[in-house]
Order: structure tokens, then sequence, then C-alpha cells
């Protein structure tokens, strides 16, 4: 029992720190990406267009992670894309979470009429496409950050409301919120004082994986073109763009692929890594 | 004199006419214990929910008084309701597993009781915590205190549930089948425990059971429940010395007997079940609800 529990303990370790690690750096790129970029992403220069990484024969010194085809600078590309991508990822993963969870919270606990409206609410919203709804909300909206945030949440919110509905229905079955309510709690105090951080973990979780997928909700649309102006770099739009010249320069789409594959991994880790840690039955 | 009153009290489905209790009505003087008997299903948690106002969202109650030290509850205002159960009365809930709250420590839990219902400070709260667990036979309160509850024993637990229900000093207990989800080595203990307890407290007390020796040890007056309705309430010695109702014979006759582990168990007769339910009928005859 005790080795077990040590030996999750330490793989949570390994995980947490390079999870979290990736995502520090991840920060700190997109903080100072204007320090940090040798070039202006925007700076184009026809002459050095399609210039390879810094360790492949053929390289232009100062340019690290090479060019795109109009002689754009990719490592300056990627951490300004990193801004996007971090902004989106907390932005609408929290709202996301707030509103979906509180929803799922009221309704598992609550039940009764309330349960009724929520879960009916959340079945029709699931019988939408997602990815149509969100292309729809768009081009409804416009693009920009703030309508790819709004399309994220309004979305997404309902996976958090089931998770947490079921979960907080299973707490509310158990004895320790009767005994709450007896020693004089309302239903309402009981739900935030009692069940609230027995749900917790679970909201940590999916708001980590929220954060993986709302980035790559986000490349989804820079890749239809639907994210924010074009002239942003965003990680989606990369990808996009290098798709056209992927024979002649591989690095212009597989750069940011990596990036975003290594980012949305380490927040699906790092949140696995976090419930392992703060678990009272594991701790 | 009686401390809770319950009148004619009925309670069903929300929306549909099935009662699941038909005009219960029982009595628990001050510093009493009443047993609560029956099978599985005869509503017997049912009411000791309703009185504590923790029934499930899907149940209402239908008519009757549920009078507490002279005060009717149903009538009371939702504010009042709670301050009044939590300040006179506590819960020893059926499984000492799921009662305490698995993400906090022991020691907020049965502080919480003391802060919030008696407004002691924190402090204060927190030495009385220590007695009480002391007072229920606890080792080392201090770890136990910090500990969470799944690293303590099911045992250990529903002897912090004991403790935190006699905390703030209520006047009236619920105790759910507080023994049913230990093992039987454990059982003994708690039940000691919880007439120690009882007796140095003198509180009132509704003991539900199914389980007529654990009645005999601890109760001094008893209901026995079939499908929601009382077919008889009486003091201990009258029921084991000479039950009136042919369905408490017919239970007490399906004890099984320690003294003989291999003797077949003996089921309530089938003829004593019709009658049963036929008196149950007749009684919703008569009812308008």
């Amino acid at each position: 029992m005790a080795d077990g529990r040590s030996r999750v303990r330490r793989r949570a370790g390994v995980r947490l720190w390079l999870s979290g690690g990736w995502l520090v750096v991840l920060v700190l790129a997109a903080v100072f990406a204007p320090l940090l970029s040798p070039h202006s992403p925007l700076e184009q220069d026809l002459f050095l267009g399609r210039m390879p990484p810094f360790w492949v024969d053929g390289a232009e010194p100062g340019y690290y992670l090479g060019t795109d085809s109009l002689g754009r600078d990719v490592l300056a590309r990627i951490l300004y894309g990193a801004r996007v991508a971090l902004i989106v990822a907390l932005v609408a993963g929290t709202l996301t979470g707030l509103i979906g969870s509180t929803l799922g919270l009221l309704a598992g606990y609550l039940r009764g009429w309330v349960d009724v409206v929520i879960s009916r609410l959340i079945d029709i919203w699931m019988a939408f496409p997602p990815v149509l709804f969100s292309i729809l909300l768009i081009a409804v909206m416009g693009p920009g950050l703030v309508s790819i945030i709004i399309a994220i949440v309004v979305i997404d919110w309902t996976r958090f409301a089931r998770v947490v509905r079921a979960e907080a229905m299973a707490q509310g079955a158990m004895d320790y919120p009767a005994s709450a309510q007896v020693a004089g709690r309302t239903r309402l105090s009981t739900m935030v004082v009692e069940i609230l951080p027995n749900v917790l973990p679970t909201i940590v979780v999916l708001l980590t994986l929220e954060m993986g997928i709302a980035v790559i909700v986000e490349a989804i649309l820079s890749f239809v073109n639907l994210s924010i102006s074009t002239d942003d770099p965003t990680w989606g739009g990369m990808i996009s763009e290098g798709r056209a010249s992927i024979h002649q320069a591989w690095w212009v789409m597989v750069l940011p692929l990596i990036a975003l594959f290594l980012t949305v991994l380490s927040f699906s880790q790092f949140g696995e890594g976090l419930k392992d840690r703060f678990d009272p039955v594991l701790r | 004199m009686s401390y809770l009153t319950i009148t004619d009290l009925s309670v069903r489905l929300a929306g549909s006419p099935a009662r699941l209790l038909r005009d219960v009505s029982l009595t628990v003087k001050s510093g009493e214990v009443h047993g609560l008997v029956g099978e599985s299903g005869a509503g017997k948690s049912m009411i000791g929910k309703a009185v504590l106002g923790i029934l499930p969202r899907a149940v209402e109650i239908a008519s009757g008084r549920i009078e507490l030290d002279g005060a009717d509850l149903l009538q009371l205002p939702a504010k009042e309701h709670r301050r009044r159960i939590g300040r006179f009365c506590a819960l020893i809930p059926q499984d000492p597993l799921t009662a305490l709250n698995p993400s906090r420590r022991i020691a907020p839990q049965i502080m919480n009781r003391l802060t919030d219902i008696l407004g002691w400070e924190a402090s204060r709260a927190r030495k009385r915590a220590a007695e009480l667990l002391d007072e229920v036979h606890i080792p080392d309160p201090e770890r136990v205190l910090k500990s969470y509850p799944h690293e303590l024993s099911g045992g250990m637990r529903q002897r912090i549930l004991i403790a935190s229900a006699f905390a703030a000093e209520p006047k009236f207990i619920v105790a759910d089948e507080p023994t049913t989800a230990l093992d039987v080595t454990v059982q003994k203990q708690i039940l000691k425990l919880i007439r120690e307890m009882q007796a140095r407290h003198d509180t009132a007390m509704l003991f539900v059971t199914h389980d007529l020796g654990v009645v005999s040890k601890v109760c001094q007056s008893l209901s026995v429940l079939y499908a929601g309705k009382v077919v008889e309430a009486t003091d201990i010695a009258t029921f084991f010395r000479a039950p009136a109702h042919a369905y408490s014979r017919a239970l007490l006759a399906a004890t099984p007997k320690y003294t003989d582990p291999d003797a077949s168990l003996i089921p309530v007769p089938p003829t004593v079940i019709e009658a049963v339910r036929a008196e149950v009928e007749a009684a919703d005859e008569g009812w308008r609800g």
C-alpha cells in the first residue's frame, strides 16, 4: 500500500515536472517573445525564403529555426504564436470550466427541476456537431481572438457540466452532505463547502484537458482561416501555410506542430499529475 | 415529558398517491431511546430523515405533524427549521465510510459544529474536539484530529461520528442503523459506546435498526413498522414479554438463535404477512392525501 502510493507519487512527480517545465518555458516564451525573437515575426524577405533550421546544411545564420516561404523567421512566429495559444488556453479553458462546472454542480447536487432543465440543455447542446457549430459561430461573430474564446466556451461547457454533474450526484448520495445539513447548513452552502472540494480534483483534470483542447480548437480554426487576422502568427495558421511547402520546407509545418503537440500533451499530463499529487486518498 | 411527538405523519413520492409512511405516530420522551424496527424498506430511516428535514428530493411530506420540544417543525420557516435542527438535533449515520467528508481532515469536521452552532472560537472548539475524541475512547486524539477519513478504520470513523453527533450537546439524536456497516466485533463496542454517551448526555434518541437484539440492549421503547405503518408501539419489557401484534411475534420468532447456529431460519409466515398487508390497505382506504 505504502509502496504503491509512493510509486504513484514519484511518477506523478516526474510527470508534473516535465509537463510543468514545458508550460513554464511556454509562458516565458510568450511573455518575452519580443525580447527572444531575433527578427520580427511579420518581417518578410523573399531572398531568404525557405531557409532550413540551424542543424541542416545551408542554414542562414540568425534564423535558428529557418524561414517560411515568405522569408519570415519560424522561431519568431512560434514564439508569438505561443501568445495566442496560451491566451486561448487560459481564458477559454477557465471560462468553460467555470460555467460548465457551476451548472453541473447545481444539476447534480440540487437535482429536481434544476437538473431537468440543465440536463436537457446539455443533451440538446451536444446534438450539434461541434466543429460545424464553431465555424458557424465564428462566421456570425467574425474572426478574432474574442470570437474564438466565445466559440470554445459555448461549445465545450457541456463537457464540464456532464462530468461534474455525475460526480456531484455521487458525492450527494453519500452521508456527509446530509450530516452537514443536519448540522445547520443550507443546501447551497453544503454544495459549496462540502461537495465542491471533493469534485475539485475532477474539475482540475478537466480544466487542463480543456486547455489542451482549446489550443487544438484554435489551431483548427486557424487552419481553416477562421481564427484571428491572418497577419498575426498562430500555430494553426503556420501549419496551414506550411502544408503548401511541406516537400520543400518541412520545418515550416513540423516545428509549430511539435510545439502544439507538446503543449497539448503537457496540459493533460500536468492535470493528471496535479490530481495524483493533491488527491487526499493518494497523498 | 415527550421531546419528540410525531402525529399521523404521511410521506409519499412527490406527485404520486403512493405513501411510503402511513399515518405514523410516535413519541420519544426526553432522555429516552426509542427503537424503530422493521424490514428493509419499511420506512424506518424515512422517519428519522423526515424529522431532520433531509428527505430525498423525490419524497415529500403529505400530512401530519412533527413536534420537537413543543414546536411544530413543519410549520416553521426554512431558516428557523434549520436553526432548530442544527442546535438541538444530530445524526449518527448508517455508513461511517461516507459520512465524513473525504477531502477534509477530522478536526474541522468536528469543530465546525461547535463554531457554527454554538458560535465558539476555533481554539476552544479544537480543544473540545480532542476531549470529545477522548470521550469516545479514541487513543491519541491529536493524531486522529490531523488525519483524513480514509486513514482511519470504519469503527474509528463511527466513533468520530458519535463524538461529533454529541459535540454540540443536542437534545435529540437520530441513530440510523449505526452498527450495520461495521463488522460484528466492532458492533458491540460501538453499541456500548452509544449507550454510554446517551446516558451521560441524557439525550433522547430515535434508534433505527432491524436487529431486535440491539433494541433489547439499547432502547426503552419501540415502534414496529411494516410498509410504512406502525403496527405496534410499546415499551421494551412488554414487547419482549408479550408482543401484542402477530407480526411482532413473527419478527421475534424469526430472530436467529445464537445458541443453535445450525437451526434453520424461520421466515415470517405468509398468513401473518397477508393479515398485516390487509391492515395497511385498510389504512389507505380511509386516507385522503
